[in-house]
């Protein structure tokens, strides 16, 4: 036997979810739910509106605690939250730096930024590239700006899995795969990623996860393989057919135009 | 001119009502930044009914003044807060009724018990006569209090107002920290009603900040330059009601919209675009 002392390595996912139920009143919107969320996940979330996305989100941050089931965060567990941008208010006097800092615990009498927390959001600001913005007003920036202050906003906490509701709600194409792009560099320097979205095409079909819920979990996997007629039909209640382009799963209507958006109960925006 | 600017300071009454102008002016300048970004000016009118309810009875029961307001501003504080976090249809019916209640309460036992009647009238719209010594140490220590929480807690206050939900899922008891606005803003009413008067209140509450608003994009300055606003307005506002002789919480609302003209008219209106985050209501 060897005299060191093994470091415990957390091991196991970041959070497991067992036949977790949620209900605001009498009928439930989470069913039964089982999912692992583990340690370099970048996990997509589909299902129409009111298909219990936010409400699983907002379970896994805490906020909602299941009705009955369990869930297990892994001890020390960090997590940020970044909200969709459309339910900010644009009109708010605070500064992106501002906006940023707001989330730290302020640990001295004194309002302002440390040494210390000065350096941090500068390192955060710098991450996503907006460092030279920090004294505009949160309305003078673009789309992608404005997603990437929040962004910033979270990295401040040094969390191990970062959750976004709709991150690309409300944005344009451009701000889209802006918002993409930057995910998929966070996820490469290690943090675990979990969204909620609307877009198929724009979004789910480029992740390595995808989960179909319409109170359930329908399908779960890689897209190609979750992203199927039957599983969509299921899911969202419409009939679509799945193409494939550039090697991804396209999600199409059936006169075959490509599906933008999935809005309430299933109506499908095509393009 | 110094004659005029010193005439007042010979009586004991009116350099403690300068002091309490000044002073309730920044207090209501500050704490209106929260109020009008959280939506919350109702609130503060409302409150300030009921607190004047409270205080007649305290009078009509001979009990301490600011003990029996205190405790009934507060506890009317934190209903109205709890009433309006739950934002079910009718809250602010709901706090409407509550508290026009309390104001017509108050003005029928004053009416009923006080031996001078036009006591009603400096109580609604606010008198320089007869502030103590008292009541200025009141409008300071308050003052001092919420300068030193707001500083300690700045950044949740500044997180809750701006997006509560987030700031809930990220640890912040974002219920505590509405209550302590309302604590302090029954505190701050309560410290003001005697030279701002019960209907003016909201004024000072609403005016400073929409000010400092049209100047700036930044939450901290707004901070300040609504406070100094505000305590300038209530100083110039004071020797207005002096010379003037006219209510003190009247002159006060004049004078700060005389200074919201200006800037209006010196941003030459694009100011007044920056302050669509802000609500009346």
């Amino acid at each position: 036997m060897s005299p060191e002392v093994q470091l415990p390595v957390p091991t196991g996912p970041l959070v497991r979810l067992r036949h977790v139920q949620y209900s605001y009143d009498i009928d439930p919107v989470l069913v039964d739910i089982d999912l692992n969320i583990e340690g370099g996940a970048f996990m997509g979330l589909v299902g129409p509106s009111g298909s219990g996305k936010t409400s699983l989100l907002r379970v896994l941050l805490g906020v909602l605690h299941p009705t009955s089931g369990t869930i297990e965060r892994r001890p020390g567990l960090r997590f940020a939250y970044v909200p969709q941008v459309e339910t900010i208010n644009w009109n708010f006097p605070v500064t992106v730096r501002e906006a940023v800092l707001m989330a730290r615990p302020q640990r001295r009498w004194r309002p302002g930024a440390t040494t210390e927390e000065s350096r941090a959001v500068g390192e955060a600001l710098g991450r996503l590239g907006i460092d030279d913005l920090a004294d505009r007003h949160i309305r003078q920036l673009s789309g992608g700006q404005q997603q990437r202050v929040f962004l910033a906003r979270a990295l401040l906490a040094e969390p191990d899995l970062l959750l976004l509701d709709e991150p690309t709600s409300g944005v344009d194409v451009r701000t889209r795969h802006e918002v993409l792009h930057l995910l998929a560099e966070l996820h490469a320097s290690g943090l675990a990623i979990v969204l909620t979205t609307h877009d198929l095409n724009g979004i789910a079909a480029h992740l390595p996860t995808v989960v179909c819920l319409n109170r359930e979990i329908l399908g779960m996997g890689a897209p190609r393989d979750v992203l199927r007629p039957d599983v969509l039909e299921q899911t969202y209640g419409a009939p679509m057919d799945v193409l494939e382009h550039a090697g991804l799963p396209l999600v199409v209507d059936r006169r075959g135009a490509p599906i933008e958006s999935i809005g309430a109960r299933g109506r499908l925006r095509s393009a | 001119m110094l004659h005029w600017l010193a005439e007042p300071f010979q009586f004991a009454f009116l350099r403690h009502a300068l002091v309490v102008c000044t002073v309730a002016g920044a207090l209501c300048g500050v704490l209106g930044v929260y109020v009008t970004l959280r939506g919350m000016s109702y609130i503060g009118h409302g409150l300030s009914h009921a607190i004047f309810g409270g205080a007649a009875i305290c009078a009509a029961l001979s009990v301490n003044f600011f003990v029996g307001a205190g405790l009934w501003g507060l506890g009317s504080g934190l209903a109205v807060g709890a009433v309006s976090r739950r934002r079910i249809i009718g809250a602010d019916a709901a706090i409407g009724v509550v508290t026009t209640a309390s104001f017509a309460f108050g003005i029928a036992l004053l009416g009923l018990y006080t031996r001078v009647k036009q006591s009603i009238d400096a109580t609604i719209f606010g008198s320089v006569l007869g502030v103590t010594n008292g009541d200025m140490w009141l409008v300071i220590g308050v003052t001092i209090v919420t300068g030193l929480v707001i500083a300690l807690r700045y950044r949740v206050l500044l997180f809750t107002t701006f997006d509560p939900d987030v700031a809930e899922v990220s640890g912040v008891r974002t219920a505590r920290v509405e209550g302590l606005l309302m604590i302090l803003l029954s505190a701050a009413i309560l410290a003001s009603m005697k030279v701002l008067g019960v209907t003016l209140i909201a004024a000072a509450l609403v005016i400073p900040p929409t000010i400092a608003r049209m100047l700036t994009n930044s939450f901290a300055r707004m901070l300040w330059l609504s406070g100094v606003i505000g305590a300038l307005c209530g100083l110039v506002g004071m020797y207005a009601s002096y010379h003037l002789d006219i209510s003190s919480g009247a002159t006060i609302v004049l004078v700060s919209f005389a200074a919201f003209l200006v800037v209006f008219l010196a941003t030459k209106g694009a100011g007044l675009k920056k302050t669509a985050g802000l609500h009346a209501h």
